[in-house]
């Protein structure tokens, strides 16, 4: 790999920069290999990149149905946080949200990691109680965050609505200062190329179509350019888990359903943090290019359409408009929607399916990307040892049965 | 946006539905394992295609429906009323309900 630097840059400018190699190979599938990852999102991507890197398993094939990060990766609105409310979570996701911090020089690829922070609005009195208990929750986990009054918020984003007489005033916000956004098509680029660079295979158009299982044993799976063997299987397809679940055998708790989200035209500098408003379900940053990035709440039914209702984004904006009166003559660019996989306590499951070899890392529903880093990072030590460490073992797939939900969906109605 | 053909009313807007999950769990009796009950409470088949669900008509006549639509089309083949008999009798109270003209 040619490690991209200014000076590359300057050399590559004497010619007209057509010298640039490729970021990654099109590798063909080989026969066999030790660890399949199905689904080059950047989960499956960081895990690949993880198993090389951290335990030097670098037989390994990362398998992309269409092109990677063409998935949620691609279709997210970017947040990154880590003050959730559970100590699991908060374990997990502030790994995470740390890993981001110098990911640009540890990929050699700027992934445009922007802390620029992340404002949660209390709107009701119920919201601002539960807030605190979560601003508390998250001092004891050692994640940094701050309690704003209203006159901090105004000052951190000046085109929210203060006015008392609002249908939901300000009374405070959760202010994590160190949260933000990142690029998220190079987030997976990043890593593909990085682990790319280390020999992981990164194979794309190529859909797994089936999972072969003997004794009990998955010895590998069956896709559009024929089969391929494996020892060990990471399955990583968020919103197709239940379907790749299917093809080994097994059941999840997971429910596929529609987020969407929407930007605006682009418009000039207003708003330098991310505002998340739960209580209206809303949230709102502004990218790089000027347009107000925008999401909601997911569409609340089965589906797999890779779209949303129109009716949802209605009910978004309409919301948003109350606290940010400024967007209301706004005409929006684009929407689009992914396909989101809902467990019943919103938190993720990484850990060993039910078939020996296989390993699941799914559920993340709404709020997976800024756990890329950290999920990668724990899923490829539970696939190189076959147990999970301490940060994936809460997040198994027993803790149903046993009754041990990590809920999150209390603490956060919309949030991602 | 979908677009639901309520047997009781005829077909409505989306927005006037509430959904209810999956309507091929079968609940457990109180007193099974607790295997049984977590399958029936938090594992799904999830299908990419048809799907056999519960919605419920809340901002119309506020009955559950059983409908079977695909996942991916979102093409709705059948709309039932989820509970047998309930039909005869709405119908039966709605016409003496009717003022007569
Ligand atoms: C509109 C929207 C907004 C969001 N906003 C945020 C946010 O602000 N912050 C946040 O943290 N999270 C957010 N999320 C959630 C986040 O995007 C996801 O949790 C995360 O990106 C999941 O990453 P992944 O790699 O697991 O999945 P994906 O990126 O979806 O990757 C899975 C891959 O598997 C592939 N695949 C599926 N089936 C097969 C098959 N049979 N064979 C081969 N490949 C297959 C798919 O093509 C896909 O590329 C949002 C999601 C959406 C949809
Ligand atoms: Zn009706």
């Amino acid at each position: 790999m040619k490690r991209y630097s200014v000076f590359a840059l300057a050399r590559n400018a004497m010619s007209y920069h057509q010298g640039w190699e490729r970021a990654w190979r099109a590798p063909e599938p080989k026969s066999e290999y030790d660890v399949v990852i199905v689904g080059a999102g950047g989960h499956g991507l960081a895990t690949a990149y993880y198993l090389a890197k951290n335990h030097g398993v670098r037989n390994v094939a990362v398998i992309e149905k269409g092109w990677l990060g063409g998935g949620n990766t691609g279709r997210n609105t970017t947040i990154i946080r880590s003050n959730y409310l559970q100590d699991e979570s908060a374990a997990l996701y502030e790994l995470s949200r740390g890993l981001f911090e110098d990911l640009s020089q540890k990929l050699n690829f700027n992934i445009m990691f922007s802390p620029r922070g992340v404002l949660m609005l209390a709107q009701t009195e119920h919201e601002k109680r539960a807030l605190k208990r979560t601003l508390h929750a998250t001092r004891l986990n050692g994640v940094h965050t701050e309690w704003a009054e209203p006159s901090k918020v105004k000052s951190l984003c000046p085109i929210i609505n203060d006015s008392a007489d609002a249908r939901f005033p300000i009374l405070g916000g959760l202010w994590q200062p160190r949260g933000g956004t990142a690029r998220h098509d190079a987030v997976a680029w990043g890593f593909a190329r990085a682990a790319d660079d280390l020999g992981v295979d990164v194979i794309q158009n190529c859909a797994v179509e089936g999972v072969d299982v003997q004794g009990g044993r998955v010895v590998g799976v069956q896709t559009s350019k024929g089969a391929i063997r494996c020892k060990k299987l990471g399955i990583v397809v968020a919103g197709h888990s239940s379907v790749l679940a299917d093809m080994a055998g097994f059941r999840m708790p997971i429910e596929s359903v529609a987020l969407q989200a929407l930007v605006s035209e682009p418009i000039k500098p207003c708003m330098d943090i991310v505002v998340m408003a739960n209580t209206v379900h809303g949230y709102m940053s502004q990218s790089d290019k000027g347009e107000l990035v925008i999401g909601g709440g997911a569409d609340g039914f089965n589906n797999y359409s890779q779209r949303g209702s129109f009716h949802h984004v209605e009910e978004t904006v309409t919301a948003l408009v109350e606290t940010f009166p400024i967007i209301s003559r706004l005409k929006m660019l684009r929407q689009w929607g992914g396909v989101v996989d809902m467990t019943g306590d919103r938190s993720p499951i990484i850990g060993k399916a039910p078939v020996e070899g296989i390993f699941v890392n799914c559920g993340w529903g709404t709020g997976g990307f800024k756990a890329t880093p950290g999920s990668g990072h724990c899923f490829a030590a539970t696939i190189a040892q076959g147990e999970p460490d301490d940060v994936a073992a809460p997040f198994s797939m027993g803790r149903f049965a046993e009754g041990r939900m990590i809920d999150e969906s209390v603490a956060a109605a919309v949030a991602h | 946006m979908l677009r639901i053909p309520c047997p009781y009313c005829g077909p409505r807007d989306h927005a006037e539905f509430d959904y209810g999950g999956d309507a091929t769990v079968v609940w457990p009796a109180l007193d099974d394992t607790t295997e049984a009950w977590v399958e029936a409470l938090y594992f799904r088949d999830d299908p990419k295609g048809p799907h056999r669900e519960l919605w419920r008509h809340a901002r119309g006549c506020r009955l559950w429906l059983i409908v079977e639509r695909d996942t991916v089309t979102h093409e709705i083949s059948a709309a039932h009323p989820a509970h047998p008999g309930m039909a005869d009798e709405v119908t039966a109270q709605s016409q003496a309900e009717t003022p007569s003209a």
